[in-house]
């Protein structure tokens, strides 16, 4: 067997096998190396327990352009993202917050708490409805190189200006406000009542190093938002078999289109030739070579372990070494004997059908922060919650369920201690919130998963155990992602590329970063 | 007098919306709960059940029972055994369609047909002189659609017949000691049954199915999640996609089966071995290739749609009803070529979808048209391209 191609792409997650597809879909021979047995890489499902299916990561969809689905005809590979219809936000005193789908009867849901903050909540989702509009072509376009020579960088920097110089004032200091600024201020500016506030603060701590009071919390609710569900903004939505299911999909649709995927084969260091890139090697020594290699690790693999930093510019090395990781999040995974009852909705279980959000209010999940900043996991966690055999009864057998906990704050470097040491407290830690919720909880139980995040580490391969591949903190993004000068794809050695979530515009199941980098491999072959 | 059906007492207490439609003067619920398209996945990827008892039920029986339908009915219902089911269609004698339904064959002088529109004394006046009876059996019995992959796994609980049934077969059954009807017939597309039961038992079934499939999360669902799966699977609905022929005041408003899409009912009418009601029109329609329209499928790009609305400061709309029923199609002259019937956004093949119709000539699969819509007040069109129907169709639905 040959084992020369067109590209080869390092890691067969969600980004390294979108940009395979595309590659291979512009006729690249092309081969995905993924080191696990399993394609996903945090994408995954799998059956712990016969006819359990655990999303043991990344466990929603929302943010995956919608041209991605059409681009590489996903729908006729499976693809199939089921509707997660409501979300339940318990108020910590018995009460609850239950969105849905219809948003007059959200309004009354807001009413019921607060009669101030019902129109309140149709301006601010106008609001940040705006933001968004504003900076989704940044989001779905590479950014410009403000240090580029080239006169192709100058087109682009004025295509940036220009956008920039037709958003209005109000849309323009929002975003600013949103970028730089606090969930809670950003809130405050809304709302009054606290459960409100916290149920709209808690997409602004996901996998972040920040509580939403910190400056920067604006930053990850805004990015959140920005997903979509069949045209819905800050919508998500179960896919068919979790979002394993979703990558199955899409090395299908890779294999459909040419490329070649091989499972168990670890890469260990890309192969370089008078400072171009021509292969990768295994560990077990098996070469492959290929004038593009690209890399879907995340930038601390991508340019400190797969290549000899020497051979890179000392900016960039002195970067990705500073770039900030710092994974505080864990997974908490349940198979559950039947639902559990939360003590105000005895006889229904409509309040299952999404997102089941665990932190009542913004002190609440700031004070489960308190903790990972002095190097400690929250004594009563925050919890993004789903029962997702609920949307997708094919996840646990008849009657049965399965639950997939986020659980945050959990720092990757503990003081004093270590996972493998506090696993079973974290995860009693957590389990005793939920028991906290929804009485008897603990008596539904029929097994539990704890998945630190040491675990996503070497599971996965994600530094740290940081979900997005990076932090997104302002100087980590955009420009800057992974590194001033470099956030185009490309490297600094010549046929070798990035396409992993540490590239603009970020982490999540979104897909852009493999896109728009083949856009990028593809332009620069003149393809 | 509004109308309610035999299920309606119990299908009332798990509907939290309480918005209904008046299908032929009877309670129809529109949604059960907040999200419509929770109520569709329930049939696409589980289960749900639907209350069809508003359709018009008509006991056909005697020696000539079959002499009428088969006069009467665009399907030739001799080829339809006791135990099978045609969904089927009548039209007027100019050869338009005047309504469809579902024809069950319960023994060779009996039948049961069920219609959108009341159509007894048509029925009665073509039956005039032959030995047969015709009654309205509408109140007597409920019907169920149970729908969804998982459809076949409840009702199998209940009716072990459930699980060897075939596609548009019905079989006698019990359901907690109550004698049904069971048949693999529906509107979804989709694998699924429906049950008639005597009105008084109604209410008893539907407990047994809805027990059957909790483990399953069985949910019922709506006219509007029935509106997106009956559009994907490529299904006509009376007054939308056509009109009762003999109730129009205009022949624009009528159409042949040919020109509603079901030419693959017409065997034996090119030539002239079978006559029905209708017949012998569009038996020169067939020859002469005088139809005006074809019925088509078409598939909006997705690119261009959301291209037009970012374009517009806009978000692109995603929603069961992103465009007004019957918008015009235009052809590269911007000349009128065609309708849309119907259109939605379907989530399974996230695309929007549309059943059309357009000259006979365009209607080859692939034929890249245009649908005109209005986006920030102003008439533009957004690329189509024509497609076979249906646009989704499981393996499951007929296995």
């Amino acid at each position: 067997m040959s084992n020369e191609y067109d590209a080869i792409v390092v890691g067969g997650g969600h980004n390294g096998l979108t940009h395979a597809a595309y590659l291979a879909k512009a006729g690249l021979r092309t081969l995905v190396l993924e080191k696990n047995d399993l394609v996903g890489g945090a994408a995954i499902t799998e059956e712990l327990m016969p006819g359990f299916s655990f999303t043991t990561f990344s466990y929603a969809l929302s943010l995956l352009r919608p041209e991605i689905i059409h681009e590489l005809d996903l729908v006729k590979h499976g693809f199939l993202p089921l509707m997660m219809p409501s979300s339940f936000h318990p108020t910590g005193d018995g009460d609850y917050l239950l969105f849905g789908d219809d948003h007059t009867q959200n309004l009354q849901e807001v009413r019921r708490h607060s009669p101030r903050d019902a129109d309140a909540y149709e301006r601010y989702h106008r609001d940040l409805d705006r933001v968004c509009q504003a900076i989704r072509p940044l989001f779905d376009n590479p950014p410009p190189n403000l240090w580029g020579t080239d006169p192709e960088d100058a087109v682009d920097v004025k295509w940036l200006m220009d956008h920039l110089g037709g958003i209005d004032r109000k849309t323009m200091h929002d975003t600013v406000r949103l970028l730089t600024g606090s969930a809670k201020d950003w809130l405050d500016d809304y709302f009054e009542h606290e459960a409100i506030k916290g149920y709209h603060a808690s997409s602004s701590i996901i996998g972040s190093k920040v509580g939403p009071m910190s400056p920067g919390s604006g930053l990850v609710l805004l990015f959140h938002k920005m997903g979509e569900h069949d045209g819905h903004l800050g919508s998500w939505a179960f896919h068919k078999g979790g979002n394993g299911g979703f990558t199955q999909v899409l090395a299908r649709a890779a294999q459909a289109y040419g490329a070649e995927i091989r499972l168990a084969a670890p890469v260990t260091s890309v192969i370089t030739q008078d400072g171009r890139a021509v292969g990768v090697a295994l560990e077990d020594g098996t070469e492959f070579r290929a004038p593009v290699v690209v890399s879907a690790l995340d930038p601390r693999r991508t340019f400190l372990e797969l290549v000899e930093p020497r051979e890179l510019p000392l900016d960039l090395v002195d970067n990705i070494r500073r770039m900030k990781f710092r994974g505080v999040s864990a997974k908490v995974n349940f198979a559950l004997d039947g639902l559990p009852v939360f003590p105000a909705l005895p006889d229904t279980v409509d309040h299952y059908g999404g997102f089941l959000n665990i932190g009542p209010t913004i002190e609440y999940v700031e004070k489960a922060f308190d903790a990972a900043k002095y190097g400690w996991y929250s004594e009563r966690p925050f919890i993004d919650a789903a029962i997702q055999s609920v949307v997708d009864p094919d996840m646990a057998p008849p009657g049965k369920h399965v639950m997939s906990c986020f659980v945050q704050y959990a720092p990757y470097e503990l003081r004093g201690s270590d996972w493998e040491t506090e696993r079973d407290n974290f995860g009693d830690k957590a389990q005793a919130v939920l028991e906290s919720h929804f009485p008897g909880f603990g008596d539904l139980v029929l097994h539990r998963e704890v998945v630190t995040p040491v675990d996503i580490e070497s599971r996965t391969g994600l530094t740290e155990g940081n979900i997005f591949a990076g932090e997104f903190l302002a100087p980590q993004m955009y420009f800057f992602r992974p590194a001033p000068g470099y956030s185009q794809y490309a490297t600094p050695i010549d046929g070798y590329y990035q396409c992993g979530s540490g590239t603009h515009p970020g982490g999540c199941v979104i897909g852009s970063p493999g896109k728009l980098a083949s856009q990028r491999v593809l332009r620069d072959l003149k393809r | 007098m509004i109308r309610t059906t035999p299920f309606h007492a119990r299908l009332n207490e798990l509907n939290d919306q309480h918005l209904f439609t008046h299908w032929q003067g009877t309670l129809s619920p529109l949604r059960y709960t907040h999200a419509p398209k929770h109520e569709y996945f329930a049939v696409r990827n589980s289960v749900g059940v639907f209350d069809t008892s508003p359709l018009y039920k008509y006991a056909v029986t005697g020696p000539d029972a079959e002499k009428l339908l088969s006069g009467a009915l665009v399907r030739d219902i001799r080829t339809c055994r006791p135990g099978q089911a045609h969904y089927t269609a009548w039209c007027d004698d100019r050869g338009y369609v005047m309504h469809d339904g579902v024809v069950f064959r319960h023994a060779s002088d009996e039948f049961l047909l069920t219609a959108g529109r009341p159509a007894l004394s048509w029925f009665q006046e073509l039956g005039t002189g032959l030995r047969v009876e015709l009654e309205d059996v509408t109140e007597n019995y409920g019907m169920l659609a149970v729908q969804g992959p998982r459809s076949r796994a409840v009702l199998a609980e209940l009716m072990p017949g459930a699980e060897t049934l075939g596609y548009f077969d019905h079989t006698p059954a019990k359901v907690a000691g109550t004698p049904v009807v069971l048949s693999r017939t529906g509107y979804t597309g989709d694998l699924g049954f429906e049950i008639t039961v005597a009105s008084d038992d109604a209410v008893a079934v539907l407990d047994a199915v809805l027990e059957a499939g909790k483990p399953h999360s069985i949910r019922p669902f709506g006219e509007e999640a029935l509106m997106t799966l009956r559009i994907e699977a490529g299904l006509p609905l009376v007054d939308i996609e056509w009109h009762d022929a003999r109730l129009t005041l205009s022949d624009a408003d009528c159409v042949t089966p040919k020109e509603l899409g079901l030419g693959w009912m017409l065997r034996g009418v090119r030539d002239g071995s079978r006559r029905f009601v209708g017949s012998e029109a569009i038996r020169r329609e067939l020859v002469e290739g005088t139809s005006r329209w074809a019925t088509t499928g078409i598939v909006v790009d997705a690119g261009d749609w959301d291209r037009l609305y970012r374009a517009a400061d806009l978000f692109p709309p995603k929603s069961e009803h992103p465009l007004p029923y019957e918008s015009m199609i235009l052809d590269d002259d911007r000349a009128e070529v065609g309708y849309c019937t119907s259109f939605v956004y379907s989530p399974v093949l996230q695309r929007h979808i549309g059943i059309a119709r357009v000259r006979p000539d365009l209607a080859a699969a692939g034929t890249e048209l245009r649908l005109e819509l209005a986006v920030n007040h102003h008439n533009t069109t957004v690329r189509i391209a024509t497609t076979p129907m249906p646009f989704f169709e499981p393996d499951r639905k007929k296995s």
